[in-house]
C-alpha cells in the first residue's frame, strides 16, 4: 500500500489484547460451544471449522430483465442490444434480443446503455481505514511484528465506513476484499466482502469466499521494522524471515497433533491451498525471487499487487499462472514505483497473463473503470487493440478469480450471483456514471431514486446527509 | 537542407533553450480554455513564442511552420494548481524531497522557487500529459505558513520559474492547527501575530501601523519569515489559505475586515458549497477539491463530487485542485467526471467547457497569469496542445505540446521503459544494451 501518514499509528496493545479476548470468549461457533458443553470440559471451536460465519443474506430481490443493452460478460464476450434476466438472486439467462422473459416481470430500457458484472475491488482497505481517516479508526496495520499472520481482517472492519456507499454507487462495486496492510511481511487474513449495508461485518462476509493471506516485499517492511533496529531492515532480511516463518509452518503441520496456533493455522491453511497468497511486491526482480521462494516452500502466489514492474516479466506471470493487480497510472511516489508504467497491463495482456485493476484507495475504488480505461488506451496507443470486454473482465473475472469466487460472481451467467451494473453510458468512458447497481438481484442502489441511496450510521445528521456524493 | 538543419537544431538543443518558432496549426478542432464552445476547423498561430490568432481558418494570418491537425482536438496547455511540481523525484526518498522542510528555523520566508528541478522526472511525466504550466508550493511543515510558491513552466529547460513568490500559502484547517499548536485558535492567533508583524514593517511607506508590536520585535517569526508576509498584507501577493469546513471558510473570508487588501484564494474548500454565496459575495476565488465525496477528515464531513459545480453555479470562480489527487496528470480525468455529473439526478457538475477552463484559464486566472497562460488568445503565451482524443476523457494523451511556442520532446523516463519493453524478446541482445 502507498505509505500514508494515517497508516504508521499502531494499535495499542490494551485493544489488541482486548481484542483476542474477544476472538477465545466471543466466537460464533455454535457446534463447537454445544460440544464442550456436551464433554464437561472447555474447548474452542476446533481449528478448521468455520468461526465468525458470513451470516449475508441478500436483500429482497424481484425478477428483473434488462433489455437493449450493450452486455460486457466479463469473460470477454460482448453483446449488442442484450438481454440479462436474473431472477431469485441469480442469473437465469444472458443473450441477444431475442432471449425470452417472462411477461410479468419488472424491465429495465437498456437502449444506449450498459450492462457489466458487479465491479470487483481485490484490494481495498475500506472498513479497516475508514473515513474519517483518525487515528482512533486506524485499524490496517497490526505493525508490531514483521510476521502477523493470526490477524484477520475482518475484525478490524467497520461496517459504518461511508466508503463502502460511495464505492456503489460511483463505482459499481458489489465485492471487495479488504486487506491488512503491507507493514508486514505476512499481514494476516483478509476478508471478502459483499458491498452492502450491513450492522455487522459477518453481515457484509461473502459466503463461499476463501480466505486469502496478505503478504508484502520490498519497502514497507524493512522500513518499519529497520526503523527499530530489528530484523528486517533490508530486503534480505525480509526474505530470511519470511523463509524461516513457512519452514516453522511446515513444521507444525507435519506434528500429529499440534498445539493449536493461530498464526501457524493460517500458514498451514496456505500450504493446504485453502488459503491464497496476495503479495504487495512493486518490483520485477522481487516477483521473480518470491515465486522461487514459493516453489520452495510449496504454496502458491495468487496474485501480485501494486505490481508496477509486472511488464517486465509478463511470460514469467503468465508461465506461474500468477494475477497481476495494479493501477493505471501510479507511478514515483516511492523508489519501488519509480518505473511504474502507463503501458503495464497491455504488456502483460499482450504476453497472455492476468491483468486486475486494483485501487487501494477509497477514491480510486469509485473509478476502477477509468482506471482500466486508461490502461487500455495506453496500449492502443502503441497498436495494442485490446477490446472493450476484455478490459471490463480486468475488473470482473479476473479479481474473482484471483480472490477464489470466480464460481460465484465476476461473470454474467446462468446460475452465478446476480451481481449487475447497469451503466448510463459506455463504461470505459470518463462521461458515464452507475445508473442501477444489483447485489444478488437485489437493487442496492439506484440514481433516479434518492432513497435508494445507503446512508451510514455515521452520515447520519452529519452536513450533506443524503446527499448524492 | 532542411534535414540538416534540423539535426543541427536538435543538437542546439541539448544546450541551448530551444527557440521559438512561428508556428500555425491549421484544421484543429479548437478549444479556447475560456468556456467557449470548440471551434470545427480552427487555426492557431504562434508568433515569437506568443499566440497571435486563434479562431475560424479564415482570418487566420499566413506563415510559420505548418502543422495540419487533421480534425484533433487543440486546446491551451493545462494549467495544474497547487502542485509540488518539480519539488520532488520520489517523494518518499527524503534526499530527494524538497517539498516540505521540518527542520528548518523558517517558514514564511521559503521560496520554492529555489528548489525546482526543471528535469524532474515528474516534470517531463506531466509535460507529456499537457500540462504546460503549473503553480507549484512546498506544503506546510513545521507552521501554517507553506512558503512562497511560484508558477513554473514544464519544458524542462533552464529556466523553469515563470514568475518567483507568486503567492504565500497558508493551512488554517485541521494541518494548520496541529502545526500551531494544537487548535484552530493557535492558528489564527498565529496567523494575526505574523500579519501585524509584517504590517510594523510596512511602516508609513504602506499601511500605516496598526499594532503595538515594534519593528524590531521577533515575536513568533523570524525577520526574514516578517519581510516575507510583507507582500501578502499589502495585497502584493496572493495569500491561498487551505481550509475545508464550512467555519473555518467563513473566518477566513472574515479576514478581510480586519485586514482590506488581503488578496485571498481559497484552497480545497471541501465544504465550499454550503456557503457557495457567502463566497461569491466576498468574491474570492477557489482551488476546489475536484471529486472528494468522503469524509476522511471530520472538517469535510459535508464532501460531495458536487462542491465545484454548485460554487461555479453561485458565481464563484472555480478551478480543480490538483493537490489532493494521486498526480496532476488526473486533473483532466477529474474535469471529465465533473461533466459526467451532468447526467445524475440530483447532482451538480459542469458543462465540458467550463470543465476545461476550470483547469486551464481559470487557474492561470487565479495565479495571476489571466489571458497569458490556460487560453489561446492574442497576447497569450504560446502553450498550444494537440491531443489524440477529447481531452477530458480518460486515456487523452498529447500528440504534441508546445510551450511558449517551442514544440516539446515528450520523451521522459517511463516512454523511454515503455520502448525498452515493448517486446520480451532477448535474443538479438540483453536489454540492457538497447539504448
Amino acid at each position: 500500500m502507498k505509505l500514508r501518514s494515517r497508516a504508521s499509528a499502531l494499535a495499542t496493545l490494551a485493544s489488541a489484547l482486548a481484542l483476542s479476548a474477544c476472538a477465545t470468549t466471543g466466537g460464533s461457533g455454535d457446534t463447537a460451544s454445544a460440544s464442550a458443553k456436551s464433554d464437561d470440559a472447555f474447548a474452542a471451536t476446533p481449528a478448521g471449522e468455520p468461526v465468525f460465519a458470513s451470516t449475508y443474506k441478500p436483500f429482497p430481490n424481484v425478477a428483473t430483465a434488462i433489455r437493449g443493452a450493450t452486455v460486457y460478460d466479463g469473460k470477454g464476450g460482448v453483446i449488442e442490444g442484450g438481454v440479462v434476466f436474473m431472477s431469485g438472486g441469480k442469473i437465469v439467462a444472458v443473450g441477444g434480443p431475442d432471449t425470452p422473459i417472462p411477461a410479468d416481470i419488472a424491465v429495465f430500457d437498456g437502449a444506449g446503455k450498459f450492462v457489466t458484472p458487479g465491479i470487483i475491488d481485490i484490494h481495498s482497505h475500506l472498513g479497516d481505514y475508514p473515513s474519517p481517516g483518525v487515528e482512533a479508526h486506524s485499524d490496517g496495520n497490526e505493525a508490531t511484528a514483521p510476521t502477523t499472520p493470526e490477524v484477520w481482517a475482518e475484525h478490524s472492519v467497520w461496517p459504518q465506513d461511508p466508503g463502502f456507499s460511495r464505492a456503489l454507487a460511483n463505482g459499481g462495486i458489489t465485492a471487495l476484499q479488504i486487506l491488512p496492510g503491507s507493514a508486514n511481511l505476512m499481514g494476516g487474513r483478509s476478508v471478502t466482502l459483499k458491498n452492502v449495508p450491513a450492522r455487522t461485518v459477518q453481515g457484509m462476509k461473502f459466503p463461499g469466499a476463501p480466505y486469502s493471506m496478505k503478504m508484502a516485499c520490498g519497502e514497507n517492511p524493512k522500513r518499519v521494522y529497520g526503523n527499530r533496529g530489528r530484523m528486517p531492515s533490508t530486503r534480505m532480511g525480509n526474505f530470511a524471515v519470511n523463509r524461516e516463518t513457512w519452514l516453522g509452518a511446515i513444521d507444525y503441520a507435519n506434528q500429529k497433533d499440534p498445539k493449536r496456533d493461530l498464526a501457524k493455522e493460517t500458514l498451514v491453511g496456505v500450504l493446504k491451498g485453502e488459503i491464497l497468497i496476495q503479495n504487495h511486491c512493486y518490483r520485477a526482480d522481487e516477483m521473480a525471487l518470491v515465486l522461487d521462494m514459493a516453489k520452495e516452500m510449496g504454496y502458491k502466489v495468487a496474485a501480485f499487487h501494486h505490481a508496477v514492474e509486472a511488464y517486465k516479466i509478463g511470460d514469467l506471470l503468465r508461465e506461474n499462472d500468477v494475477c497481476s493487480a495494479i493501477w493505471a497510472d501510479w507511478y514515483g511516489f516511492k523508489m519501488e514505483s519509480y518505473d511504474g508504467i502507463l503501458e503495464n497491463a497491455a504488456f502483460l495482456q499482450r504476453e497472455g497473463a492476468c491483468v486486475v485493476i486494483h485501487s487501494d484507495d477509497q477514491n480510486d475504488i469509485q473509478r476502477l473503470n477509468q482506471e482500466a480505461a486508461k490502461a487500455q488506451a495506453a496500449g492502443q496507443r502503441l497498436g495494442m487493440d485490446i477490446p472493450d470486454a476484455t478490459v471490463i473482465q480486468w475488473i470482473t473475472l479476473n479479481p474473482a478469480k484471483a480472490m477464489g469466487i470466480d464460481k460465484l460472481t465476476g461473470s454474467l451467467e446462468p446460475g452465478k450471483m446476480a451481481d449487475v451494473v447497469l451503466w448510463n453510458g459506455d463504461p470505459l468512458s470518463v462521461y458515464s456514471r452507475p445508473e442501477k447497481v444489483w447485489i444478488d438481484g437485489a437493487l442496492m442502489f439506484d440514481a433516479m431514486n434518492p432513497k435508494n441511496r445507503p446512508v451510514s450510521d455515521f452520515e447520519l445528521g452529519q452536513p450533506g446527509e443524503g446527499d448524492v456524493k | 537542407m532542411k534535414r540538416l538543419l534540423t539535426l543541427a537544431a536538435s543538437v542546439l538543443a541539448l544546450t541551448a533553450p530551444a527557440m521559438a518558432q512561428d508556428v500555425t496549426i491549421t484544421n484543429a478542432r479548437l478549444v479556447i480554455g475560456d468556456g467557449s464552445a470548440p471551434i470545427e476547423g480552427g487555426t492557431v498561430v504562434v508568433r515569437g513564442g506568443n499566440v497571435v490568432y486563434a479562431g475560424p481558418a479564415a482570418g487566420a494570418p499566413q506563415g510559420g511552420t505548418a502543422v495540419d491537425a487533421g480534425g484533433a482536438w487543440v486546446t491551451p496547455g493545462i494549467f495544474a494548481t497547487v502542485t509540488t511540481l518539480g519539488l520532488a523525484d520520489v517523494s518518499a526518498v527524503d534526499e530527494s524531497n524538497d517539498i516540505t522542510a521540518r527542520e528548518t528555523p523558517f517558514s514564511a520566508a521559503l521560496d520554492a522557487a529555489t528548489a525546482i528541478n526543471p528535469t524532474s522526472q515528474h516534470i517531463l511525466v506531466h509535460k507529456a500529459a499537457g500540462i504546460t504550466r503549473a503553480a507549484t508550493a512546498m506544503m506546510p511543515s513545521g507552521s501554517i505558513f507553506a512558503g512562497q510558491g511560484a508558477i513554473i513552466d514544464l519544458d524542462g529547460d533552464a529556466t523553469p520559474v515563470v514568475q518567483a513568490r507568486a503567492f504565500q500559502m497558508i493551512n488554517l484547517g485541521e494541518g494548520g492547527a496541529d502545526r500551531a499548536g494544537g487548535s484552530r485558535a493557535a492558528a489564527h492567533a498565529l496567523l494575526r501575530a505574523a500579519l501585524r508583524e509584517a504590517q510594523a514593517l510596512v511602516g508609513k511607506a504602506g499601511i500605516p501601523e496598526t499594532t503595538e508590536i515594534g519593528k524590531d520585535d521577533e515575536v513568533l517569526l523570524s525577520r526574514f519569515d516578517a519581510e516575507a508576509l510583507v507582500p501578502v498584507v499589502t495585497g502584493r501577493q496572493k495569500l491561498y489559505v487551505a481550509v475545508d469546513r464550512m467555519a473555518d471558510i467563513r473566518s477566513v473570508l472574515a479576514l478581510k475586515q480586519e485586514y482590506p487588501r488581503l488578496d485571498l484564494v481559497l484552497v480545497g474548500a471541501t465544504e465550499g458549497w454550503l456557503v457557495a454565496d457567502e463566497i461569491a459575495a466576498a468574491g474570492v476565488p477557489v482551488i476546489a477539491n475536484g471529486l472528494i465525496d468522503l469524509p476522511e477528515t471530520f472538517e469535510q464531513l459535508g464532501a460531495t463530487q458536487s462542491n465545484a459545480g454548485r460554487m461555479a453555479k453561485a458565481g464563484v470562480k472555480v478551478a480543480i485542485n490538483a493537490a489532493t489527487m494521486q498526480d496532476p496528470r488526473r486533473l483532466q480525468q477529474v474535469a471529465g467526471n465533473l461533466v459526467a455529473l451532468t447526467k445524475m439526478p440530483g447532482a451538480t457538475g459542469m458543462e465540458w467547457g467550463q470543465a476545461f477552463a476550470a483547469i486551464s484559464s481559470v487557474p492561470a486566472e487565479i495565479s495571476g497569469m489571466g489571458g497569458k497562460a490556460g487560453v489561446l488568445k492574442p497576447g497569450a503565451m504560446g502553450d498550444v496542445v494537440i491531443w489524440t482524443d477529447d481531452p477530458l476523457e480518460v486515456g487523452s494523451v498529447p500528440t504534441q505540446v508546445f510551450i511558449g511556442g517551442v514544440a516539446q520532446d515528450l520523451t521522459n523516463h517511463q516512454t523511454r521503459l515503455r520502448d525498452r519493453y515493448k517486446t520480451l524478446d532477448e535474443s538479438n541482445r540483453p536489454k540492457a544494451y538497447d539504448w
